[in-house]
Order: structure tokens, then sequence, then C-alpha cells
């Protein structure tokens, strides 16, 4: 059996009284797509905060590729490969569309501390940014303001960005919120071409969208990882239809 | 040729156009004052890499002015007395020499600059303007209570020092140097903020956590852009010495620092003539208002308002419109 990409153990966090993750366990594989759904307030943006190195976890533990990560900063797990991406688009909106992918390409270079040679011209920074907009099919929007994109093409460009990292993992928070049915459709097609270069930890809401993509699902509810399993053995798990699809249904 | 980079040369033709206009004129005055605006547009240019394009508002700025102010007075007043600066732990020699001397300034500025900042980088918003205000005032005081240098009245060193065997007493020479300074100083500016680390300093500006999330610590971003915003702006602190033949606590204290401030803002902030339009502009104002009233200043303020209420963009962008740096 292969290694997990990504493996998380007995991971806690608490907020004061409140346990957002209790004593979660998870895994991603090459080549899948694990789904992360639970209902509102079960702890997933906790959960993508702490994998992602953004809030400390008060025990457990994360590896990234066989290596323990717990003690790199959310900078250093990004250089590593760790790609996410945010609920709420989180671009530069002032700049370019264009410049927002160059950045990513920028950062994965490692050259960031050059003072002289203009970026507009910088054909390494150029190309993979271009080949990143035209995968994520936002090739005709390069020149354009992130502020002047339609909330469905902001997902598109959180999307390009994290392409843009060459990632080994891809860790997305709720990439398809918000998303009216045509974008969805793509967006899907998108995420199933994606897990062929890296394999995806999706957090999602819509339950149909789950279900059509990913390949191993984990259900969380108040914190812990009640279920774990495909999608039809997820479907047929009491236990997620009392505490999820029950509510949802 | 973007409208923005034909406004900062217009400006800088305007400056030159004065200085030339009282060389011409022999009228010494409106010279040394064009080599004044010259000098407070390169410290406006070091503050505004750190103010507009990092988004960091220092007001501690006039630490970095002054500090290399007194290096110039320091070196200066040493060579004249054919004493060294120091003896220990390296034994530095006094110059007049301007080229060594701006060195010195710049280094100076920087060795302060770094501990500054990664004390007051660790914050932001309010808490980054008042650390970076207790830091320069804590110099100011120093500057005040030492007596080596003069304590509060200051240090004169009596002449200018020399570049290339040039008569720096002589206005117009002394305005080309400030004026080639001032150029030199905005080129790199233009090629700093459309370098990759200016991409990563608008990023870390309009938005750290994509800055975290892509790999790089907006920290490292925001401290080098504060270290050279520093080095900036203490050159322009020992040209001002080396024009006033003196320096005092005076360049140190907060009212400095809110000056420079005035000048980015007044100008622009984040544009490359920002400084220049609002040094040039300040200057203006304070040798026509100042035969009006005393309390030439309220109308200052008045000016500056209308500028924060109406102009975002300041002069500049009153004239170039929406900036355009890395769209």
């Amino acid at each position: 059996m292969t290694d997990p990409a990504l493996e998380v153990t007995n991971l806690s966090k608490s907020f004061g009284a409140l346990a957002a993750c209790r004593n979660v366990s998870l895994d991603l594989m090459p080549g899948e797509i694990h789904a992360l759904i639970g209902p509102n307030g079960a702890g997933k943006t906790t959960l993508v905060k702490t994998i992602a190195g953004e809030i400390a976890h008060d025990s457990g533990h994360i590896r990234f590729g066989g290596e323990l990560i717990d003690d790199l900063d959310a900078a250093a797990r990004a250089q590593l490969g760790l790609a996410r991406t945010f609920q709420i688009s989180s671009l530069a909106m002032e700049m370019s569309v264009l410049k927002n992918v160059m950045l990513a390409v920028m950062a994965v270079s490692g050259q960031v501390f050059r003072f002289f040679k203009p970026v507009n011209g910088d054909d390494a920074l150029l190309g993979p940014a271009r080949a990143c907009l035209e995968n994520a099919g936002l090739r005709k929007r390069a020149q354009t303001r992130a502020a002047e994109l339609s909330h469905g093409e902001r997902r598109q460009l959180e999307i390009a960005l994290a392409l843009a990292m060459k990632p080994k993992v891809f860790l997305m928070d709720e990439p398809m919120a918000g998303m009216g049915p045509e974008s969805l459709a793509r967006l899907s097609g998108l995420l199933r071409e994606l897990k062929q270069t890296a394999p995806v930890l999706l957090i999602e809401h819509d339950m149909d969208v789950v279900f059509s993509v990913a390949d191993r699902i984990s259900v969380l509810v108040y914190g812990e990882v009640i279920a774990t399993g495909t999608v039809d053995e997820i479907r047929a798990n009491p236990d997620v239809q009392a505490a999820y699809l029950g509510d949802a249904a | 040729m973007r409208r923005e980079t034909l406004i900062t040369l217009t400006l800088l033709a305007l400056l030159l156009g004065a200085a030339v206009y009282g060389h011409r004129g022999n009228e010494p005055f409106i010279i040394t004052l064009a080599a004044k605006a010259a000098i407070f547009a390169i410290a406006g240019a070091g503050l505004n890499l750190a103010l507009g394009y990092g988004g960091l508002v220092s007001f501690g700025h006039a630490a970095f002015f002054g500090i290399g102010g007194y290096a110039a007075g320091i070196i200066a007043s040493a060579a004249r007395n054919y004493e060294p600066v120091m003896t220990w732990p390296i034994e530095i020699a006094g110059s007049t020499s301007m080229p060594v001397i701006w060195i010195v300034a710049i280094i100076a500025a920087m060795i302060i600059a770094i501990p500054i900042g990664i004390f007051s980088l660790r914050t932001g918003g309010v808490y980054f303007i008042m650390i970076t205000l207790a830091f320069a005032q804590m110099l100011y005081y120093f500057a005040v209570s030492w007596p080596a240098y003069g304590g509060e009245d200051g240090l004169s060193f009596y002449v200018r020092n020399s570049v290339f065997g040039l008569n720096m007493m002589d206005p117009w020479t002394y305005f080309t140097v400030c004026f080639g300074v001032l150029a030199v100083v905005l080129a790199l500016m233009a090629v700093l903020v459309r370098s990759r680390f200016g991409l990563a300093l608008e990023m870390a500006r309009q938005n750290a956590q994509r800055l975290t999330a892509s790999g790089i610590r907006p920290f490292n971003v925001r401290l080098t852009a504060f270290v050279i915003s520093a080095m900036i702006t203490g050159l322009a602190g020992a040209l001002y010495a080396d024009l006033n033949r003196f320096v005092s606590p005076a360049m140190l204290s907060w009212h400095t620092s809110g000056e420079i401030m005035v000048f980015v803002i007044l100008g622009g902030v984040a544009r490359l003539g920002g400084p220049v339009a609002g040094a040039c502009l300040y200057l203006l104002l304070e040798q026509t208002l100042d035969g009006v009233t005393d309390y030439w200043q309220v109308l200052l303020g008045i000016v500056l308002l209308l500028v924060v209420l109406f102009a975002r963009g300041g002069l500049v962008g009153l004239l170039a419109g929406r900036r355009a740096a890395h769209d």
C-alpha cells in the first residue's frame, strides 16, 4: 500500500471550552479526492486552518508526504507543496488576474528577493501563469482586475492560484460555495482533472457535488469524524443519515 | 509613456526649472529652497516605499532622517577637528567626502532600522504607528540628553562637505547634487516596485493572507521594504544636515516624522512622483502662506484635510487618475 500524501492523526483543537476538533484522524491517498463534509459549525474550517498551519493545534500530528509538519508555519507548509484555497476568495483585488497568478508562480520559484528585473517581461513567471489561467478557464480575463471578476470567476482564480503552486496536495475549503449550476459542472470536471496531478482534500457543503466527485468521504460532526468511507458506504451509514443527511434532506 | 511617468518627469522638470530660474536671476534663496525640496522629496520617497507601496504607516521616519543627519554631522566635524569618530571597536576616521558620508548615513539608518522593524512589524495598524513613533522619540530624547554632539543645541560643522572637488558652498552646485540623488532614488523606486520584490510587497499590502498561503512570509518582505525605506530617508537626512551645515535633535522629533508623512500624503501615496509633488507643495505653501499669517500651518491643515477627503491619490492622483503599478 502506498503512503498517504497527507495524514492527520488524533488532531485536537479547542477554543477555550469549545472543542472545534476532537481526535480527528484522516488521510489523503495519492490520486484521490477525499471529501470532508459536515453540518455548519462541525469544525471543517478549523480543521483546514490547522492543516494549512494558520492556527496551531493542541495535540495530534500532521504528516505531509510522511514528514511531520506540526512545527512548520503556513508559509513553510505552502513551500512544501500544500496549496489551499479559501472559502471566501482571498485575492489581491487591485491587481490584475495575471499578476495574482504570477505572484503564486514566483512564490514557488523561491526567488522573491530580486529587486531589479521587472516582472512584466519575466517569462519565467508569465509562461506558467498563463498556462494556469488557461487550465482554470480564465485566459481571456488575464488583464482584468480581480475586483471586477464575477463570483464564479473568483473561485476559478482561487484554483488557478493553487495550480500555480504546483502542489503535492490541494486543500480546498468550499471551492463551490455560492456557484451557479453551470460553473458547478465545470468546476467538478476541473476537480477530476486536478486529482491526476495531486490529491484533493475537499471541504464541501454541497452534498450533490461531493457525491459526484469524491472517491472517499469523511463526515465531521461536532469536531469528530463519525465515519469515513466510499460514497456508497457513507450513503448507507445510519449514523451519517441521522447526524447529517437527515437534517439536510 | 504612461501618464504617471510623464507627471513625475514634469514635476522634476518644474523643480529643476525653479532652480535654474534662481540661478540665472542670481537668487540663491530660491536655489537653496529647491535643494531643500529635492531633499524632502528623497526623504518622502523613502517613506513612500514603506507607507505607500507597503502599507506600513511609519510615524517614526524622523529616526532615520535624524540618524542620517547625525552621521553626516559627526563624521564631518570629527574630520575638521582631526579626531577619529570612534576608536572602539573599530577605528573610524572622520571624512568630508560626501560619498563616504552618504554610505555611512545609509548604513547607520539600516543598522537602526533593522531592530526597529523587527519589533514594530510584529504589530499592525495603530500599534505599528505608535511603536515606530516611540522608537523615534527614544532616539530624539537620547540626542537631546547626550552632550558629546551638542545635545539640545545641536552640532554645527561650518563648511559643507565635498564631492568630486566641487565647491559645495555654491547653492547651484549643491542643488544639482541633491537633484541628481533625487533622480537616482526615483529611478531606483520605479525599478523596485516593478520587480519581483515589488510584486510581493504589493501583495503583502493588499492581502497578506494570500501571500502566506503562497509560501512567502509577509514579515520578511515588509522588513526588507522598511529597511530600504529607512536607508533612503537616512540619505536624505545626510543631505539635509549638509544643506544647513547643522544637525540638531529637531531632525529626530515627531514633527519631522509628521512632515515627511505630509509630503507623501499631499503628493500622493504609492505614487512615484508623489513625494516630489508633496515636498514642493509643502514648501510653496510655507513660503507663500508664511507671509500672510504666522499660523500658516492652520492653512496647511485645511489643504491636507481637503486632499485626504477629496483626492485620496494626492496631487499626483488628481492628475494621473487611478494608480497602475501592478495592474
